[in-house]
């Protein structure tokens, strides 16, 4: 006799019961419509249930044989994520079970909690982005590119989408992924010095749908956006932004620079890396776009004694109910994680949220100047202003210099060779708000040592 | 909240819960009561362009609640000609008004012989009645 | 309750963000510098805390009670599980560290891919899916490579989907290009195989289906299904959202799929935080393991663990990186909570739910009278006809019993519908109380049907206007050309 499980309740006697009720003699009846030859005739090969201690044991021990940022090594990783400090504020409101065990709020009266949180978030990105409108989440920053794609097809009636190479490889990735299902076709603009240049984009963008650019870019230079948008909305693309939330603290918002939809990865503001998931991607457009936006959307209205409240809106858009006619097929989305966004971005207020960029911004100048200076190496893009990250060629492969970097305790960044065919000596080096000048010395110190 | 149930005499009506109404070679085409009452009360119309062609059997826009969508199907072919403004502003007075100021739009019709496939009240009452 | 942004004061904040005097920050380029700061929230911390306390006790979860939402699977979420899920080492790592740096997160999704394919009976799986619907829509790229890489891509381009079938499955036919053709549902709540024969052809490429079905009933027919699939050379695909009924019990791969896609939040026990995130692993038969996206998490044969990006014939990538790490660490740690007994949970799923159908199908109607799986779908058809009481009055109703209501108006094809759906949560006390609840309001339907249709009477807010709220789209704060409503 196995003990009774933790989470289950049924007593011997509550079983007889509930089985006498239903009119059956056992709980294998229950199963008669399953036919003998599909049912399992064996237990499932699985090792023995653990308790409680005992998983908090195994798992503690993976964990362990992980290398997190900031434990024993130093990192200066990033490369789409980021390790920015994420205040104990948002596991406290994560945390609550009201918000941690609820579905979807299709019932309003139980839900009013996280729709007004929605709302709020909707609010938050809109704000940052310059935007009128913006979904409750999306999955990260790839799928809403996807997703941006298959509104810019139906509001065009065009099939052709301009990505430029200096675009999240990850994001092309994903794009291309989901291209042919849409009958889209993806074309690729390079980078010149590590931007794109606006001409040659103008020229691409020519038929196509959307175009689809970084700011800042994959390699941390700033993208000439404003002129880039021109050539997108000139050819009757729509110009779509994949932006990183924290620079628009410093950095001017895609709606006030023209651009018809901003999209991107939420999880420097306000989620843990957790080995890439799960995070929030934020999808926002302008009005005209609201009737295609994928996704949960949360409206305002008033209930029945003329109180404000929350709802879920423009349902008709979703796949439960326009089914194979819908925007998109999500359902589930990333709604705790884009509290941890509204959580996050609260903590910060503008002032917060401009100093950090500001922060990032000097530390990232200092960072090159230490690379340049005390480790002798070169920067890639020296022309270009940057944000957060930026890209360093380390005289051999990059590969190599992170394995060597990495034996002295410090992470020096992302190869970009990885990604990048003529970039195989090159590293992309990232600086949040979590480094300190003596933390930049030391990878400038590890990098003159293994690049010599 | 919408009109009492009303099936017109003077309309020619399709399966799908649409009527026409003939006036010399153009019609003007809407939605029966019964579609209105299952939808609820209409919160949006997708509209076709003004000029664009429609075609029997085939649907020519949307009409949306807040739970539920459902395509508007053209009982005759033709070309648009009008689209009511007044639905598109005010969706709910399909609901109030299906056969007078919930018409949906205008068309020249390009095939006039498809009237006679039409239902009249009688034939359409048995659709109905079948529901 | 007041907006955030309307106890916003400028000046007040919660953050302090390290400063350096002595590090300039360089100018960045006018044109592209900020011109108008973004008007988020002016907070102490405290409010801010005070706040989103106050929100969330305007919700209701799992936690707070008995939530019988069919189709979602709304089972306790084991505390353990968050306590995993922040350990340092799981959620401070980087996914692009080097796997020598990763091997314990390598390990533990190389062991739940492993647990995955046996609880499915299966030969290969993906983690990297998102969610259940974006699990589908991998899926339908693998059959669209399948068929490709055979040949046979632009003869077969339509996909058979029940009508009983959650809408997802509709919209994922359409973002992979293919056609649907629909089949309809018999008497019994089976696949109308009847229909089902005429449809299925040489241009035929993949069955989608859920079984048990969202109507809470396994399909009585599926071995004669699977013959006309595989007979007309089309591959079968298996919605995981009901896998909650079957686990240890009967395997989809063993029922004939050749896909499955796990929704680890509802069978597995990832907390579905207000509407997400979710995870959406799919499971494949060897034929179609080539295709899957990358990286695919291996073992290696020196018994390390890695990313495998060599694969010729994959699909791509469906979303950045591995999928949802710290949602495999809930499920896997779960899993390992269970082991075989997983059978015993799915066991109980199913007893639950025809207990609780025992006691309510003499008050409400029974669409199908079966036993169901682990939940079924009642119609307040009668109440509605006789009393003029919906579905969704007896939803509103039933919050003010202290429940959160059933699925309603789903499947589309019952009128009327309720789908209720206990899971293995839950004593007898509780599953009693709400069968209590609902013979009471069926009573109530008929003899003072107000209670119903003014409910709910004690929640936060009142019946809410979701007509008003697509007629005047209100969905981001005013901020000055405010709100016409008064906060509270």
């Amino acid at each position: 006799m196995t003990h009774a499980h933790p989470f289950l309740a049924l007593t011997d006697s509550d079983k007889e019961e509930m089985l006498a009720a239903v009119g059956v003699s056992s709980v294998e009846e229950l199963f008669r419509d399953i036919p003998q030859a599909m049912r399992l005739q064996r237990d499932l090969d699985l090792e023995p249930a653990l308790s409680e201690q005992e998983v908090f044991a195994h798992l503690s021990e993976l964990a362990a044989r992980n290398v997190p940022a900031g434990g024993q090594e130093l990192s200066f990783l990033g490369a789409g994520i980021y390790d920015h400090y994420v205040p104990a504020v948002v596991d406290a409101v994560l945390q609550r079970g009201e918000f941690l065990t609820a579905y979807t709020p299709y019932q309003p009266e139980m839900s009013q909690g996280v729709l007004q949180a929605i709302f709020e978030y909707q609010t938050a990105i809109c704000e940052l982005t310059g935007m009128d409108v913006s979904n409750a989440s999306g999955y990260d920053g790839t799928t809403v590119a996807a997703d941006a794609c298959f509104v810019a097809k139906h509001a065009t009636g065009r099939s052709k989408v301009v990505v430029t190479e200096a675009t999240n490889p990850q994001v092309r990735q994903v794009v291309k992924t989901y291209a042919p299902g849409f009958g889209l076709e993806i074309v690729e603009v390079p980078h010149r010095d590590g931007v794109t240049d606006a001409e040659e984009l103008a020229r691409a963008a020519e038929d196509a749908a959307a175009v689809i650019f970084q700011q800042p870019n994959f390699f941390g230079c700033l993208e000439p956006a404003p002129d880039l948008a021109a050539a997108a909305s000139d050819a009757g693309a729509l110009a779509i932004v994949h932006a990183d939330p924290l620079s628009l603290g410093v950095l001017e918002a895609p709606g006030r620079y023209g651009a018809s939809m901003a999209i991107g990865e939420g999880q420097g503001a306000g989620n843990f890396p957790s080995y890439g998931g799960p995070h929030y991607g934020f999808i926002a457009a302008r009005e005209e776009f609201i009737r295609r936006m994928p996704g949960r959307i949360v409206g305002e209205t008033v209930d029945a004694a003329g109180e404000r409240g929350y709802v879920l809106t423009l349902q008709t858009r979703e796949q439960h109910i326009r089914r194979e006619k819908a925007t998109s097929n999500i359902t589930t989305n990333q709604t705790l994680l884009a509290l941890g966004g509204l959580v996050y971005l609260t903590w910060l207020g503008p002032q917060g949220l401009r100093e950090l960029g500001e922060t990032c911004l000097s530390l990232g100048a200092y960072a090159k100047q230490r690379l340049v200076e005390q480790a002798g190496l070169e920067l890639v893009f020296s022309n270009q202003a940057t944000f957060k990250e930026f890209a360093v060629r380390v005289g051999r492969n990059a590969r190599e210099v992170v394995a060597a970097a990495r034996e002295r305790g410090v992470h020096p960044g992302y190869a970009l060779g990885r990604d990048y065919a003529e970039m195989d000596d090159v590293l992309l080096v990232a600086v949040t708000e979590r480094r300190t000048p003596d933390e930049i010395d030391r990878l400038a110190e590890v990098l003159a040592e293994v690049t010599a | 909240m919408g009109a009492a149930e009303s099936y017109p005499e003077d309309l020619k009506y399709h399966s799908e819960h649409d009527w026409a109404r003939l006036e010399g070679d153009e019609a003007v085409l809407g939605v029966t009561w019964f579609a209105a009452d299952a939808l609820g009360e209409l919160v949006h119309f997708e509209t076709p362009e003004v000029g664009a062609s429609v075609t029997k059997d085939q649907s020519y826009g949307e009409v949306e609640s807040v739970k539920a969508v459902s395509d508007v199907i053209a009982p005759l072919s033709g070309e648009v000609l009008e689209v009511n403004q007044q639905v598109v502003d005010a969706p709910e007075t399909v609901n109030d008004d299906p056969y007078g100021n919930g018409w949906l739009i205008r068309i020249r019709l390009s095939s006039p012989d498809e009237v006679g496939g039409l239902l009249d009240l009688e034939a359409y009452k048995q659709v109905l009645a079948s529901q | 309750m007041k907006l955030i942004y309307e106890k916003s004061q400028p000046g007040r904040r919660a953050s302090a963000i390290p400063r350096y005097e002595k590090l300039p920050a360089p100018e960045v380029p006018p044109e592209l510098r900020r011109a108008e700061p973004p008007r988020l929230p002016e907070v102490p911390e405290f409010e801010l805390v005070r706040h989103f306390t106050e929100l969330s006790t305007r919700n209701f979860g799992v936690d707070t009670g008995f939530y019988p939402l069919g189709s979602c699977t709304m089972k306790y979420n084991p505390r353990i599980n968050e306590r995993l899920a922040a350990l340092p080492g799981f959620a401070a790592l980087h996914p692009l560290q080097e796997e020598d740096g990763a091997q314990g997160a390598l390990e533990l999704m190389w062991r739940l891919q492993e647990i995955l394919a046996e609880v499915t009976g299966l030969d290969a799986v993906s983690l990297q899916p998102a969610a259940g619907s974006q699990g589908e829509l991998t899926g339908l790229m693998l059959v669209r490579a399948y068929f490709a890489a055979k040949g046979e891509g632009e003869q077969r381009r339509k996909v058979v989907i029940p009508d009983t079938a959650h809408g997802t499955n509709p919209a994922s036919v359409t973002m992979t290009g293919y056609e649907l053709t629909p089949v309809k549902t018999d008497p019994r709540g089976n696949i109308d195989v009847e229909d089902l024969r005429g449809k299925v052809d040489e241009h035929t490429a993949a069955l989608m289906l859920t079984n048990p079905s969202t109507l809470g009933l396994f399909d009585e027919n599926i071995e004669e299904i699977e013959r006309i699939f595989h007979d007309a050379g089309a591959l079968m695909y298996y919605d995981g959202a009901n896998l909650n009924a079957v686990c240890g019990i009967s395997r989809p791969g063993d029922m004939g799929f050749d896909i499955v896609h796990i929704n680890l939040h509802k069978t597995f026990s990832q907390p579905h935080g207000g509407g997400g995130p979710g995870g959406g692993p799919i499971a494949v038969r060897k034929l179609l393991e080539p295709f899957l996206p990358v990286p695919a998490v291996v073992h290696r044969e020196d018994g390390s663990f890695g990313l495998d990006y060599d694969r010729p014939q994959t699909i791509g990538k469906v979303r950045a990186f591995t999928g949802p790490f710290g949602v495999f660490v809930r499920s896997y740690a779960y899993i390992r909570m269970w082991g075989p007994r997983l059978r015993e949970m799915s066991e109980a799923a199913v007893l639950n739910a025809n207990y609780v159908l025992a006691r309510l199908k003499d008050a409400y109607d029974l669409p199908f009278d079966r036993l169901c799986m682990h939940e079924f779908v009642l119609s307040a058809r009668t109440l509605k006809r006789e009393h003029d009481s919906t579905a969704l009055d007896v939803a509103k109703r039933l919050m003010d019993y202290g429940f959160h209501p059933p699925t309603i108006y789903f499947p589309l094809i019952v009128p009327e519908a309720l789908m209720i759906e206990p899971t293995e949560t839950e004593t007898k006390e509780t599953l009693d109380t709400f069968c209590e609840a609902m013979l009471a309001i069926a009573r109530e339907a008929a003899e003072e049907p107000a209670l119903l249709k003014d409910a709910p009477h004690n929640r936060p807010v009142r019946r809410l206007d979701e007509v008003g709220a697509v007629k005047r789209l209100i969905v981001k704060y005013g901020f000055e050309d405010a709100p016409a409503t008064t906060a509270v």
